[in-house]
């Protein structure tokens, strides 16, 4: 039904951007000038025709659900329910009206099921007939208005840019999305966990939540020494730390090599291969770490006599090390790059040899740009989710041991939110207070390093 | 004194060759660590692409499948078939007690039934005579012809039985045995069965979520991009918003979940586990990235362009939208398909909207639940059997796959058709 309703407006629309290019042209042939091209006539009254459906049409979104739903329970009022009462009647109305419903049918329920489709279906045709009836008269009015000297131009770019305006609010929207999912539910957690439990306590072990029976009532002491985050904390930073042992020799020694060594071909080559470790997926990783990695630790482990697990802390790290090799080395390689000529060409001139010279001139030119680029590859290090999925353990182990397994904040909310999840269990809600806090975390460490290579950027453009 | 100088530019110079040696050392263990990867994956991998079938001979006994005489097409499809299946697997040794049965029935697939129903359905002639029909085999039978499966374990440590390998043998002696192309890996959805699943469902999600994807995050990206670089006034609010993107393109992937477990399920009550909501999920995520390349191939037009359109009369609008705008596609489109590229490859979010269901039939739509291609490597990477691990290296073969192509795509409309200006 919407469908063909919005089928038929936007052929209206096409059909008023023709006549108002028509008339611009019977205009054109009196010999009288335009003040726009005959094309922006068509582009205006096409405007008249999708502003008022649009707002129509978010009108309706917005009011018909409220005003349905009043209209089925005021047969209920009078009645002594509750408004949970009120709202499961609603809620089993509507399942019962799209033939979802499983439970026993009474004659009330089934007498307002009734009653809402024939609502719903009064809604929808009233809706197709206001809209159409509306957009006709408006386009009408707008052709009528419509004369040689009438401005059409200017209003159709300040259409268009505030479309243009509009689209450029969604990175904002997305952020405050971001924080508005998080926020509700992290106030509910530290209203049944303390904060101060969650950032100082040591044992994680939210399954004890779940073990709840969903009668009984909410009891803040069952889930003391449940959700102490130190463990989910030390691992995250501990794996991150393990992969930037891996990643930060690695990749920045190829970056300096790239920038200052190699020749033309060499980087032609090797620094799209690099690249290509970027663009594997994840998933991919998590299934290398898992299946050659870990066990081949193991192995190499068992013969040295070590006590080594098959999902360790250093299997996960190490292979996520991989990972961001490529972005070090090619941020490192740009970084290094963009120092000036000049300053090699005199420390050349001095008599240093080029490794002395990247020692000892050059990488401390960069150093700010380089400490950015690490501290990105930190920032992905702790937000990796599938490698520490699928490599290391899900239990919390608070140990620095690279060779046990620990979790991270990644792995934890994983394993918490798989399957069905039941909001308003402080067990979801404590993966939203982990989303929270990486959020957190990230975002400073976003926004420092981003700061750090631009303010370097400046320097030396 | 003048020895003393040269040690000391000997050592200078064998340390400038040792650091030129790190550097090489570092290169070399980067793209060891791609080749060990990729050898890896493709050599678990590739035999996933070979299906082993039994050639079992079938005897259509019309009595056994309870078909009257001469029956119509809707007979046949409504036969009992169970019945011959059983027989012509049982047949294969005439000797075999109760239990023995049993394991003959588990050395092919639960689809046997199907397979043999499929070959009469071809050609109902068949009625009353005998056939050789393929029977897909087991994955453990499957995994043992293909030489992944230890056999020298003891009985009871595998899946196989002494039995089964005994009949087993003997089938491949008698060159009953036959390996083919698995072209079912392509066209089956997910299943429990190694021997059955399929990537066609997972397959389909992929596609449909990065469709929403393209479908919502190109056109916001490219006017969000446009405003930014052309029209935007230099103030608080516009900087306010560029930190926001460079901000949210380095936001970990999995609170792009939450955003969508917590608002889109949550709050507009949307379908779980459907390619819609990931599609959705993917689309926030491939915002910034492509804004960032919009931006930077916008800014790329030289001003001369916009001065020249300019001073001929066109309005700001017509300058950007007509000559601006176009110049820059090239650099904007290969950015599009680098970012959907990443998208496709994602995983964490997916999961927390729930597309780690388990799906058997193939979404014809985005608002069918469906998994995609990294989700499917993530649930059968966490399944037990062995049959499975093939088929991951198989399916990241082809993940991997369609990521070269996009990347190679995005290459090629860079070099073709993007303008070099100087």
């Amino acid at each position: 039904m919407n469908l063909i309703l919005f089928t038929f407006i936007v052929l209206l629309g096409f059909t008023s951007y023709y006549f108002g290019r028509r008339k611009a042209y019977t205009i054109q042939s009196t010999n009288k000038r335009l003040t726009a091209l005959p094309q922006f006539y068509g582009y205006y009254l096409a405007i008249w025709c999708a502003i008022p459906a649009f707002i129509i049409f978010s009108l309706w979104a917005i009011f018909e659900p409220t005003i349905v739903k009043l209209l089925i329970l005021s047969d209920y009022s009078n009645q002594g329910y509750l408004d949970d009462e009120l709202n499961l009647i609603y809620e089993k109305t509507k399942a019962l009206s799209r033939g979802q419903f499983t439970g026993e049918i009474t004659p009330f329920i089934e007498a307002s099921a009734e009653k809402y489709l024939s609502l719903r279906s009064i809604a929808q045709s009233s809706k197709a007939v206001i809209v159409l009836s509306i957009i006709i008269a408006s386009v009408a009015y707008a052709y009528k208005k419509i004369s040689s000297n009438s401005r059409t131009r200017e209003p159709v770019e300040k259409f268009l840019k505030a479309v243009l305006f509009t689209a450029s609010l969604a990175a904002i929207l997305t952020t405050v999305g971001i924080v508005f999912s998080l926020i509700f539910q992290t106030i509910d957690f530290f209203k049944v966990i303390p904060l101060f439990d969650f950032v100082f306590g040591t044992h994680w072990y939210p399954a004890k939540a779940f073990v709840r029976d969903s009668s009984e009532a909410l009891d803040p002491t069952m889930y003391s020494d449940t959700f102490g985050a130190v463990p989910i904390f030390a691992g995250t930073f501990f794996i991150a730390f393990i992969a930037m042992c891996v990643a930060i020799p690695i990749g920045l020694m190829s970056g300096i090599y790239l920038a200052e060594y190699a020749s033309v071909k060499v980087r032609q080559y090797a620094k799209p291969l690099i690249e290509i470790l970027a663009g594997i997926p994840t998933v991919v990783y998590g299934f290398f770490a898992a299946l050659t990695v870990g066990p081949f630790l193991k192995e190499i482990g068992n013969s040295m006599g070590l006590d080594v697990s098959a999902e360790s802390a250093l299997a996960a790290g190490g292979v996520m090390g991989i990972m961001i090799i490529p972005f070090i080395s090619s941020l490192s390689d740009d970084v290094i790059t963009s120092v000036p000529q000049s300053l090699r060409d005199g420390s050349y001139a001095m008599g240093a040899t080029k490794s002395e010279t990247i020692k000892k001139v050059i990488f401390p030119a960069a150093l700010p740009g380089i400490v950015g680029s690490i501290l990105l590859g930190v920032s992905r290090a702790i937000g990796e989710t599938m490698i520490v999925v699928m490599a290391s353990g899900l239990a919390a182990n608070l140990t620095l041991n690279p060779l046990e397994s620990t979790s991270t904040i990644t792995a934890q909310i994983v394993v918490i939110l798989i399957g069905d999840q039941a909001f308003g269990d402080p067990k979801t809600q404590a993966a939203f207070a982990l989303g929270m806090s990486l959020f957190l975390v990230t975002l400073c460490l976003n926004i420092v390093a981003l700061r750090v290579v631009k303010k370097y950027r400046e320097k030396y453009e | 004194m003048n020895k003393n100088k040269e040690q000391l530019l000997n050592k200078r110079y064998k340390a400038e060759k040792r650091f030129r040696l790190y550097g090489q050392g570092a290169i070399f263990m980067a793209l060891l660590f791609l080749t060990i990867f990729i050898f890896k994956i493709f050599s678990t991998g590739y035999s996933a692409f070979q299906k082993t079938w039994l050639i079992v001979p079938v005897t259509f006994d019309a009595e056994l499948m309870m078909l009257e005489q001469n029956p119509s097409k809707e007979d046949l499809k409504d036969a009992d078939y169970y019945d011959i299946a059983l027989k012509s697997m049982a047949d294969l040794d005439p000797n075999a007690n109760e239990d023995q049965e049993n394991e003959l029935k588990r050395m092919v697939s639960y689809f046997f039934e199907r397979e043999i129903k499929r070959e009469l359905l071809n050609d109902p002639s068949l009625i009353g005579k005998t056939k050789d029909v393929y029977l897909t085999a087991s994955d453990d039978l499957d995994q043992v012809f293909k030489g992944n499966y230890p056999r020298d374990l003891p009985e009871d440590q595998r899946r196989v039985t002494d039995y089964q390998l005994k009949i087993f043998d003997q089938l491949v002696e008698l060159g009953k045995v036959e390996s083919k192309f698995n072209l079912s890996f392509f066209t089956y959805p997910d299943s429990r069965e190694a021997e059955l699943a399929g990537i066609a469902s997972s397959f389909m999600g992929s596609i449909f979520s990065i469709l929403v994807c393209l479908m919502i995050a190109f056109p916001v990206a490219v006017l969000a991009a446009i405003y930014l670089e052309e029209f935007a006034p230099k103030n608080r609010f516009t900087d306010f918003i560029e930190v926001n993107i460079n901000n949210l393109a380095a936001v970990p992937s999995i609170v792009f979940g939450l955003l969508g477990l917590g608002i889109l399920l949550a709050v507009f009550q949307l379908p779980r586990s459907t390619p819609l909501v990931g599609g959705i999920t993917l689309s926030l995520m491939t915002l910034p990235t492509i804004i960032i390349a919009c931006r930077a191939s916008l800014k790329a037009v030289p001003p001369s362009i916009r001065e020249a359109a300019l001073a001929m009369g066109a309005s700001k609008m017509q300058t950007t939208m007509h000559h601006t705008v176009p110049l820059s596609m090239p650099g904007t489109l290969s950015g599009t398909i680098i970012g959907l590229a990443q998208a496709l490859g994602e995983t964490a979010p997916l999961i927390l909207i729930g597309m780690v269901a388990f799906v058997n039939t193939i979404p014809g739509s985005p608002l069918d639940p469906a998994a995609s291609l990294p989700v499917q490597i993530y649930i059968w990477a966490e399944s037990a059997e062995r049959g499975f691990v093939e088929k991951v290296s198989a399916c990241i073969m082809v993940l991997l796959g369609f990521l070269i192509i996009m990347n190679l795509f995005a290459q090629i409309i860079r070099h073709k058709f993007e303008k070099k200006w100087s």
